[in-house]
Formats: C-alpha cells, structure tokens, sequence
C-alpha cells in the first residue's frame, strides 16, 4: 500500500488566517481559520495594516491548531503549500514566510499556491474533479470562468473589465446602509423582496467577460432619482433587483461556457459562492443539463481557507512543483503562469 | 547556547549566530531589497557555512521594532515561527536598543534613530555602563525638534546612530550645538551579532502572542479612535 500523502497549507492572502492539513488532496485532517472580520467592522472593509498585524498576532496560534487537530508531527509532512498570491502583499507575506520558516526547519519541500488555484480545488474535498471542468471563480477580488483540461492547467475564458462581483455587492450594500461585510445582507434582503426594478445587465457579447460597474452606478443613480422625486424606493426591492442582474449574468455566461466547451463538470468556487441565490439559480439552470456535474462546495470551503491551499498544494507537489526558499508574496500572480 | 539573531526592522538586513559571548557568524547587507526574498536564504547560507543545523539552534532572538511596518513583521514572524516550530525559546530586542550597541564606547548618552516621516523619528536614550547597556528613555515616535529639547536638559554629550541621522542633522545639532556627536557611516547598521548577545541572556517571550513593538498605531485605527472621541 502507498503511503499516505500530507500537505500542510497555510492561507493569509487577506483577512483570514488559516492552516489546515489535507490527506491526499481529497481529505481533510484539519482546518483551523481565525476569522479578522469583527475587527475590519468598525472600518467598513480590510484594512490592510491591521489585516497585516493580526495575522502575526494568530500565525503560530492557527498552526498549532491545525497541527494538533489533525494529530500529526512534522515527519508525517510531505510539503508545506501556502498562498504566494493574489492578494493583499503585506498579508500573504506572513503567511509565506512563516511556511519558510517551518519548511527551513524540518526540511520539506515549499509548494507556493495560487489563491484562486485554492478556491477551484475546495472542489476536489468535495468530488474528484472531471476533465474538462469549468470554474466560476466570484470573490471580493475575482470574478471569472476557469476552464481546465487537466489537473493545474488553469485557462481563463472570461473575467471582470471593471469591479469584482464581491466588490459590486460591498458598494451596493454600503449605498444602502448595510454593514461590512455586505454581500450577505443583500443576499438576505433580496429573499425579503421581489426584483421590481429594471437594472441593466451587461451582456458584452461575444466574450464570456464580465462588467458589474454599469450595474453598480445604475443602482446609486436610481436610489438618488428616486431621492429627489421624494419617492422611496423599498430596500429589499433594490436588493433583490441587484442580485437578479447579476445572478443571471453569471449563470447564463456559465451555462453558455459549459456548452461550448464541453465540460464535463461545472464548479462554483470563491467567497460569493456562499451566495444562496446564486447557489440556487445555477442548481436550477443545471438540473436539466444531466451530462454535467454541478458542484458546489458547502460555505466553509468558499470563503478563505487553508484546506483548498493545501488541496491545491498536494496536486502540484504531486506535478513536481517545488518553491524556494526565496518564495515572495506576489500581489498579481498570474493563475495561467502560476505552475513554475 | 547556540542563538541565532535576526534583523530585518529596517533597511539593512542582519543575521548572526552567537555562542555564549562569542559571534561565530554575522550577515548584514545594506542594499535596497526585498527582505521577504532574502531572510530565509540568507539563514540558510549563514548556518550552512557555520556547519550548523536547524536543530542545533537553543534560542532565536528578533528585533521587534520600532521600523517599517514590513520589515518588523518580517523578522518577527520568522523569528516566532522557527522558535515555536523548533521548540526553543524566543527574545524580543529593540531594533534602536541593538543600534545604540554601536556607540558601546561613547562616553555620554546614545540615541539611535530611524527616520519616521514628518519630522518625525523613532528613538530611544540609552547609555552604556561598564558591560551593560542601559535605557535612560524608553523607544518612542517624536518631532525631531522636540527630541533635540528634550535632550537639552540632560545637558550632556549625545551621540547620534544610524543611516537616517542626516536627514534630522540640522534640528539636533541646532538644539544641542556641540553636544551633539555623530557616528561614522561604519556604524550606521545595527549589528546581528550584538543583537544576539544582547538577548542571549534576557527573559523568553511568550511565543503565540509576541508581537512587533511598532510604537505607532496603525493610522485607521488611530484615525477611527480620534472619531469616537468626538
Ligand atoms: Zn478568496
């Protein structure tokens, strides 16, 4: 019998602080997050030096959780796997060099980790993956479609001109007076209300791109019309009228890439995905689509975590991938260019 | 004990291994590049030409700040995590403490700075008696100018250390005339290795919650604690 391969992951790209060990990609040991949203609350969104300053405060804390949970020493590891990028550089770097020091240490091998790579491989602790398989990636910072042939071959089709899906929802939200972090309350108050409103969709024909910035002014602009007519316009109404535009831009993008290329296996990955309307209108729009697998991972593996970097981490150790200790944080890390 | 020292709280990079009051190897650049990249390869290298393994290390000690925000968190999470991985004890210093080691014989006070922006300079007093080297005020974010009054009253020689020192020349020595001295360029970097013997024998942190001494808030948090004051 083989012997059983362990990853440790380590995530800190942006408000999360996380470590987790994964038992040959599909299983996870362990999966310790230490969550920063309370303290970026009173702000209204990250801020980047405090983001920075509570993950030294949690690194070795969250380590030892992991590490404790998943019962394991050091000699059991195969390879430390942590986020290199995208994200906030000043919070990917405690991450980095906190899995350089460990791997210094003990001596294993360094695997760096592209964080949108993380997000599409939380798939992988849910069901094997199938070739062709198409990812829609939506986060704070992404919103794009994924197409891979193979394991880490990462193409992308489609993605945001403008602002992330995430960002539109935490602009939204905070035009209508919600607290940070937004999305979740929109998600909220549009199961209250019913999409009235007539907002635009950006269609962008031809691509499978994406453009929410129309989609947001339109929002802004019909609240301040609406303002100075003395009218007022019902919150869940806008908000449900929001997440209707940009749910079925998604999804029928989505639904158009799988066709055209012939995916076997449609994944939903990123924070966004905890989204329940999307959650239900891409389970809708896939139900009488048989000959393709709909996966949608359950929300602790949307948002940040380390069990998806270290998911990841075993699939390019496995491919031969090895970092250097000389391993940086890299903001705008390319996923197409991340393998080497 | 075998106790390797890091630096990385401001420009000049710095590591050293030190055994009892001995330095068996220091590396220090002083070049404007990424510390992230160069920390861990340059621990390697330096313990790989002292023959020494990771396991032989007994004690890590860090400069906790103040510095550039970065560059502090740097070294520190390097530092905490090879001694929480490692299983040994961890020491913080402070990045102006090691500085002042360079003016050891000076006779008259110290006051190690790095540039702050503004005007502003993070600084300390200290002075050195006999083998020790004892703080007369502690680490602080000042006005140049209002550091150079307060040193007045001392009424005594004080000696500036470090690379940010000309940039505030003119406030200092135009408080304190000729009692402000100036170190040579030479003794511009802290050196790991009086780091290492610094906190070779101090008191262990408490390795999960040592933080960076950045002695400044970060601005959104000091800007939102002005507003709830209102
Ligand atoms: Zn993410």
């Amino acid at each position: 019998m083989e012997k059983d391969q362990l990853i440790l992951g380590i995530e800190t790209s942006c408000d999360e602080t996380a470590a987790a060990v994964i038992k040959n990609g599909t299983e996870i040991l362990s999966n310790a997050v230490a969550s920063q949203i309370e303290s970026h609350k009173r702000f209204g969104g990250v801020v980047p030096e405090i983001a920075s300053r509570h993950h030294v405060e949690q690194m070795t804390i969250v380590l030892e959780e992991a590490l404790t949970q998943a019962g394991i020493t050091y000699e059991d590891i195969d390879a430390i796997a942590v986020t290199e990028g995208p994200g906030l550089v000043g919070a990917l770097l405690i991450g980095v060099n906190a899995a350089k020091a460990i791997a210094f240490a003990h001596n294993i091998p360094l695997v760096g980790v592209h964080h949108i790579a993380g997000h599409i491989y939380a798939n992988r602790l849910v069901t094997e993956l199938k070739f062709p398989s198409l990812s829609l990636v939506v986060s704070g910072g992404h919103t794009e479609l994924v197409l891979m042939e193979a394991h880490g071959e990462f193409t992308v089709i489609g993605e945001t001109r403008d602002d992330a899906a995430g960002e539109a929802y935490d602009k939204v939200a905070r035009t209508l007076n919600l607290p940070y972090p937004g999305g979740p309350h929109i998600d909220r108050l549009a199961h209250e209300g019913t999409p009235g409103l007539n907002l635009p969709r950006a269609w962008l024909e031809g691509t499978y791109d994406f453009s929410f910035s129309g989609l947001k002014s339109a929002v802004i602009n019909t609240l301040h019309n609406a303002e100075q007519r003395g009218e007022k316009i019902e919150p869940a109404v806008l908000a449900a009228s929001f997440q209707e535009s940009v749910i079925d831009v998604l999804v029928t993008k989505t639904l158009r890439a799988a066709k055209a290329y012939h995916v076997r296996q449609v994944m939903l990955a990123g924070g966004v995905a905890a989204n329940k309307g999307l959650r239900a209108a891409l389970s809708g729009a896939f139900e009488e689509f048989t000959d393709v697998e709909l996966v949608i991972p359950p929300l602790y593996l949307c948002t940040d975590n380390a069990a998806m970097i270290g998911a990841a981490g075993s699939m390019l150790f496995q491919k031969g991938k090895r970092s250097s200790l000389a391993l940086n944080g890299n903001p705008g890390l390319d996923i197409e260019q991340s393998f080497n | 004990m075998k106790v390797l020292a890091i630096d990385t709280s401001n420009f000049a990079l710095g590591i050293a291994l030190a055994e009892k009051d001995n330095v068996i190897g220091e590396y220090i650049t002083n070049l404007k590049k990424n510390h992230s990249l160069r920390v861990m390869p340059a621990i390697e290298t330096l313990l790989r030409d002292c023959d020494t393994k990771p396991s032989d290390l007994e004690k890590i000690v860090v400069a906790r700040g103040p510095g550039s925000y970065t560059g502090v968190r740097i070294g520190v999470t390097i530092a905490k995590t090879l001694a929480w991985t490692l299983k040994i004890p961890l020491t913080g210093i402070s990045s102006l403490e090691s500085l002042a080691a360079n003016g050891r014989y000076f006779n008259g006070l110290v006051s190690p700075l790095f540039d702050a922006r503004r005007g502003q300079i993070y600084t300390g007093l200290y002075e050195h008696k006999g083998n020790s080297l004892e703080t007369v005020l502690e680490d602080t974010n000042i006005l140049a100018s209002d550091w150079a009054k307060r040193l007045k009253g001392y009424d005594r020689p004080v000696l500036f250390i470090g690379s940010d020192v000309a940039l505030h020349n003119e406030a200092l020595q135009g408080m304190l005339s000729d009692l402000a001295f100036f170190a040579p360029t030479a003794l511009y970097n802290p050196r790991p290795g009086e780091l290492a013997l610094l906190g070779m024998d101090k008191p262990e942190e408490e390795i999960h919650h040592f933080v960076p001494n950045y002695v400044r808030m970060a601005e959104a948090e000091a800007k939102w604690l002005e507003q709830q004051g209102r």
